[in-house]
């Protein structure tokens, strides 16, 4: 006799108990604590923070231990958590010319007024695996030097001042909330940066490396790129006077593009935006390419038909949790779907064999 | 059933885990979408705590339906007991503390995934779809800007050119599931992917049907007793569709039947897919080949036998 199968419920129980033993792994080897994790896997935490949009270190490495180090399913579980949480209120834009920089390069000028500073990076590291790592050898602690007082203008306003780079000028608008309201196309460009600063960085990557192979190039520079803290402001109304909320980690990156000119505008340099939570210079630099590509129709440059240049492309698709769940929605059960298929090729092969045997027939 | 007090909440969420505000919202749009059977109303869509693509819309539209006094039931491929439908349900009993049921009569709220239900719904009932792509012509022109541009004019040649070309390559509209309708006469709307034997129980229905897509952050709905027909061509009319046979279980003739794969010789049985159906009539004493006898020659024969006859339209 058949029985339908049953037992879903304690089959998805089963699944559960088993996800958290291989989670814990083997017994005999320490847990890792959540201290460890934001202190030794800082830019792990740093993406989870940046493309789950939740500045919060201590939870993004809890998202990092409950998730083995899946890092979208990390993401995943900060922005469902993140939806839960109240909106009280809008905090002032961020003063990035006063970040306490940790890392600040220019690719477009040999020296810059307040330094060049390398930084903690991996640039110029050869990719060799250090194997004194593994056998637990302690680094030797750095010297360190009291923080720079020099101020650490922003590079492009420099070129901005002979007019040779195009003025970004405020428009007024302030980015919508793409967690509070839908998102609705066109977009402005400030909801468009939002949307790619949320974005996944591996396919702003992909797409940013498209524009430099040619597809809707354009060569960019970096013409600076900061890694640093900012203090996070908010007006209160009641006070009457802003204050301070804390301090954040962000990498901003500025890009300066060719720019022949066209009809409207004479010969200037373009720019490109990214700015993303934590340490981020990947992300940083492909979401000036994207941003760059992606403003043709401003600066009356022709549309090409590539991916970068396509809002609605870029944005419909750069969301890594909307895109991880509808790939893998597929796995769900189906077979209602595939049966109604199943049927209709059935019919359609039936139809062929019989019209198959009639003009065969008619040969004769 | 029994009685559950409004205020009960869990500790740490608010009544069916969306907040207040939230729900307003939502709502809005939903009955922005009543009062225009068939137009996508877009809405802010929340991030949930599953994945996009496995039923977020519907459980936004459900928790945003929800009261205490309502008892719940939620399928999947027409049944209760599977995977998704069993994670759905837990999380509202988890987290709005409802009554659940398996009885398609007894529930006032029915959250679906690819099935109406074979019992008549009735007045008072809500119906809940999950919809993965809420845009019938999303897969004839990708572009969001066009396709509301469509709509508003009521540019469906596209849709019929599609449907003809059908025609011209198989003899037949090759699509079988998520079968394109038009509603009172004005929107052409996607069904989700319901299969088309269930495309005919969607109109005149007494009961409320909502659509929720989280991903692409659209509403939609049907009214009851609203006027919902299946495109096709007065010459090519709409078919249903389903396997030509009965149930094995409970002998229904009348049921859209799953197709079970039994041994490794490619034995297959057909059985109900909505599985309260099939239990209630087999309760009533409706017994089918596969469990009347504990004999295996009681069970269908392959396909291949067959010839491959058994898909016959309804």
């Amino acid at each position: 006799m058949y029985v339908a199968v049953k037992g879903g419920e304690k089959a998805i129980a089963n699944a559960h108990r088993w996800l958290d033993e291989e989670r814990r792994g083997d017994r005999s080897v320490a847990a890792l604590s959540i201290k460890q994790i934001t202190e030794q896997m800082a830019l792990a935490v740093s993406r989870v923070m940046a493309e789950g949009s939740l500045y919060d270190p201590e939870l993004a490495g809890l998202a990092l231990k409950q998730s083995r180090g899946d890092l979208i399913e990390a993401i995943f579980l900060i922005r469902a958590y993140r939806t839960t949480l109240p909106r009280f209120g809008t905090s002032s834009p961020i003063d990035t010319s006063a970040m306490q920089c940790k890392r600040r390069i220019s690719a477009t000028f040999k020296d810059i007024p307040g330094g060049q500073i390398l930084g903690p990076t991996f640039d110029y590291t050869h990719r060799l695996l250090d194997f004194k790592l593994m056998a637990d050898g302690e680094v030797p602690e750095a010297e360190q030097d009291e923080p720079s007082q020099s101020s650490m203008p922003h590079i492009l306003e420099l070129l901005n001042k002979d007019d040779l780079i195009q003025k970004e000028c405020d428009d007024d608008n302030t980015a919508n909330d793409l967690t509070r309201e839908p998102l609705t196309l066109p977009v402005n460009r400030a909801t468009r940066l939002q949307a790619l600063a949320r974005g996944d960085e591996g396919f702003l990557l992909g797409l940013g490396y498209s524009t430099q192979r040619g597809f809707a190039r354009n060569h960019a520079f970096v013409g600076e790129l900061r890694i640093g803290f900012v203090t996070v402001e908010m007006d209160i109304p009641e006070l009457g006077f802003s204050i301070d909320l804390g301090m954040i980690e962000i990498t901003e990156c500025e890009t300066v593009n060719q720019f022949q000119g066209s009809k409207s505008e004479p010969a200037q340099f373009t720019r490109g935006y990214g700015l993303v939570l934590g340490q981020q210079e990947r992300k940083g630099i492909a979401m000036a390419l994207v941003d760059r590509a992606l403003r043709w129709q401003e600066l009356g440059e022709d549309y090409l038909g590539a991916p970068a240049q396509d809002e609605e492309f870029v944005l419909s698709h750069c969301d890594n949790i909307q895109a991880t769940g509808f790939i893998e929605h597929i796995k769900l059960p189906h077979y209602v779907d595939f049966q109604s298929e199943l049927e209709l090729v059935r019919q359609l092969r039936r139809d062929a064999a019989l019209s198959k045997e009639a003009s065969e027939k008619a040969a004769d | 059933m029994t009685s559950i007090n409004p205020n009960s909440m869990t500790d740490d969420y608010n009544f069916a885990y969306l907040d207040e505000q939230t729900k307003r919202m939502i709502r809005r749009g939903l009955l922005k979408a009543i009062a225009i059977p068939g137009y996508q109303v877009p809405f802010a869509s929340r991030e949930m705590p599953m994945p996009y693509g496995w039923g977020t819309g519907g459980v936004q539209v459900t928790s945003a339906c929800l009261t205490p006094d309502d008892t719940i039931k939620v399928i999947d491929q027409g049944a209760d007991d599977t995977t998704n439908a069993v994670s759905i349900r837990q999380f509202f009993e988890k987290t709005a503390l409802v009554n659940t049921t398996t009885d398609t009569e007894a529930a006032s709220l029915i959250q679906t995934r690819h099935r109406i239900p074979e019992h008549d719904l009735s007045e008072g009932q809500i119906l809940v779809y999950q919809v993965p792509i809420p845009e019938p012509l999303r897969f004839l022109e990708p572009r969001e800007r066009e396709t509301r541009k469509m709509h508003a004019l009521s540019e469906y040649g596209l849709m019929h050119v599609k449907l003809y070309e059908d025609i011209a390559h198989h003899g037949h509209i090759a699509t079988s599931y998520a079968y394109p309708v038009k509603v009172e006469e004005r929107y052409v709307m996607d069904p989700s992917p319901i299969p088309k034997f269930d495309n005919p129980k969607m109109a005149n229905c007494p009961a409320l049907q909502l659509f929720g897509a989280g991903r692409e952050q659209r509403l939609y709905a049907i009214p009851p007793y609203c006027n919902v027909v299946s495109l096709d061509f007065e010459d090519y009319p709409f078919t249903r569709l389903k396997a030509d046979t009965i149930c094995a279980l409970c002998a229904a003739n009348d049921s859209y039947l799953d197709e079970v794969i039994i041994d490794d010789s490619g034995t297959r049985m057909y059985v109900c897919s909505d599985t309260h159906y099939c239990e209630d009539r087999q309760s009533k004493g409706h017994t089918g080949t596969a469990n009347s006898l504990d004999d295996p020659d009681n069970v269908d024969r392959p396909i291949s036998n067959k010839g491959g006859d058994n898909a016959a339209s309804v």
